[in-house]
């Protein structure tokens, strides 16, 4: 059967922060919203990340960030990505991210950070507004 | 599509991962994809690993591509989660145990979703074997859980198959009895530090010594192995016994291709014309919401499935058969 596009988001978690029950809760809610998600795990570089969302061929990589080390981490997968050649692949965060890092982020190529409080449906009504199966 | 092909020989990860999303999606350029790419396929060794969630699989399917990887072979995985029935969603997760591998340029890991596909889930992982076949991977690895007939038909393309369980699974093996049991060339019993590793060693044994019979003349006999995957334990003997069995595979059916032996060629056309005229049949009526009527008229109890069955079948076969 002619199957519809289906959405594929890869969650993600760089560096060295050790909590991944945030994480694994978008996943799930993603599940429940129809979209194949692929989750890397705890401990990721930023290249392993790319490298991992280039061959599931996601539409969508969500970083989570709770230690703090987001200013290094998040603009760097946007980063490697351009390198890669695939900067098709669109890439937002969450975690604790201060308001005044927000901007930051925004301009190093994240489209939306999603910080403490925001709704699960809040996070996949954004993705389904902005993010379209490439 | 030309263009798409070359890039795939070429080992164009790009290319190679859009192309097998395109079969997941049902893009129906894939097919000419597909044919020009069959020329290059037949090469690669497939090796099924199918089990019950939790035995372990893809921290051994992990270990194995660091085996395959020393000594020298490049390796593709294709590893089967389900989708949820209700949200048509799915938590792909197999990656995790396997990410240490993910910048290697010799490995290609791919997670898919089983889908609603009707029947098209060992279709659409058979493509993706030839996909990365073509791509140059000596050897693929076929990650399922081993329930379900469309699962057990998609182990049943790979070359070698391993059924993994783990001790204390009595019960279990009374299920794996019933399916996939037949399909089985190397059982491995993993977590085999926890107590009932001996036990079920001897269930299983008994299982495979009662096809006595089917194990004459020198056929292969599946041998049980003890494993520890996290600790890479048994992992060595594990490979040493797929390559006995490749070896075996290799004797029995002679130098001819796995994919031009006759009895699976056969199954997998059939297969394949049979997920085709599904596709086209159903697909269309479901588009154009004729599908849906006719349930509709079944559940409202103003037609039987029987006679809505012919309404369907008669007019594509222009007779009655």
């Amino acid at each position: 059967m002619v199957q519809k596009r289906r959405l594929r988001v890869m969650v993600a978690k760089p560096g060295l922060d050790g909590h991944d029950r945030g994480a694994r809760i978008i996943a799930r809610a993603f599940r429940d919203a129809g979209f194949e998600v692929v989750y890397t795990g705890l401990h990721q570089t930023p290249e392993q990340i790319v490298d991992a969302a280039i061959q599931e061929d996601v539409d969508l990589i969500g970083l989570s960030s709770l230690a703090g080390a987001h200013r290094y981490l998040f603009p760097r997968v946007v980063e490697i990505l351009r390198e890669r050649k695939a900067e098709d692949i669109m890439v937002c965060g969450g975690g604790i991210v201060p308001e005044a890092d927000i901007p930051v982020m925004k301009k190093a190529g994240l489209k939306e950070i999603f910080t403490p409080g925001t709704t699960l449906d809040s996070i996949v009504a954004w993705v389904n507004a902005n993010v379209k199966p490439r | 599509m030309k263009e798409i092909a070359e890039k795939v020989v070429a080992g164009d990860v790009r290319t190679v991962a859009r192309l097998i999303r395109d079969i997941d999606d049902g893009m129906p350029h894939v097919r000419d994809a597909l044919k020009r790419l069959f020329p290059h396929t037949g090469r690669a060794y497939v090796i099924g690993i199918t089990g019950a969630p939790g035995v372990g699989k893809s921290t051994l399917v992990d270990q194995m591509i660091s085996h395959l990887r020393k000594n020298g072979k490049t390796v593709g995985v294709l590893a089967v989660d389900p989708t949820s029935p209700f949200s048509g969603g799915a938590i792909l997760g197999d990656r995790v145990r396997m990410q240490r591998h993910s910048m290697d340029e010799g490995v290609f890991i791919r997670s898919l979703a089983t889908r609603g596909h009707f029947g098209g889930l060992t279709q659409s992982t058979r493509s993706a074997i030839d996909v990365l076949d073509a791509m140059g991977k000596d050897y693929i690895l076929v990650e399922t859980v081993g329930v379900g007939q469309d699962e057990v038909d998609v182990v049943r393309s790979a070359h070698t198959t391993l059924i993994i369980v783990i001790p204390g699974m009595g019960d279990d093996i009374q299920a794996i009895k019933a399916g996939i049991l037949e399909v089985g060339d190397i059982f491995v019993i993993n977590k085999a530090d926890r107590d009932g590793t001996d036990k079920t060693m001897s269930d299983l044994r008994l299982m495979i010594d009662m096809d006595q019979k089917k194990y004459k003349d020198g056929k292969w006999k599946p041998p049980i192995l003890k494993t520890q995957a996290v600790f890479d334990q048994g992992v060595k003997e594990l490979m040493d016994t797929i390559e006995e069995h490749r070896l075996y595979n290799f004797k029995t059916h002679g130098d001819l291709p796995f994919r031009k032996r006759k009895d699976r060629v056969g199954q997998e056309l059939a297969e394949m014309v049979k997920a085709r005229l599904i596709e086209e049949v159903i697909g269309g009526l479901v588009e154009s919401g004729a599908f849906d009527m006719v349930v509709e008229e079944i559940v409202s109890g103003k037609l039987d499935p029987y006679t809505a069955c012919e309404r369907i079948v008669i007019p594509v076969l222009g007779k009655r058969p």
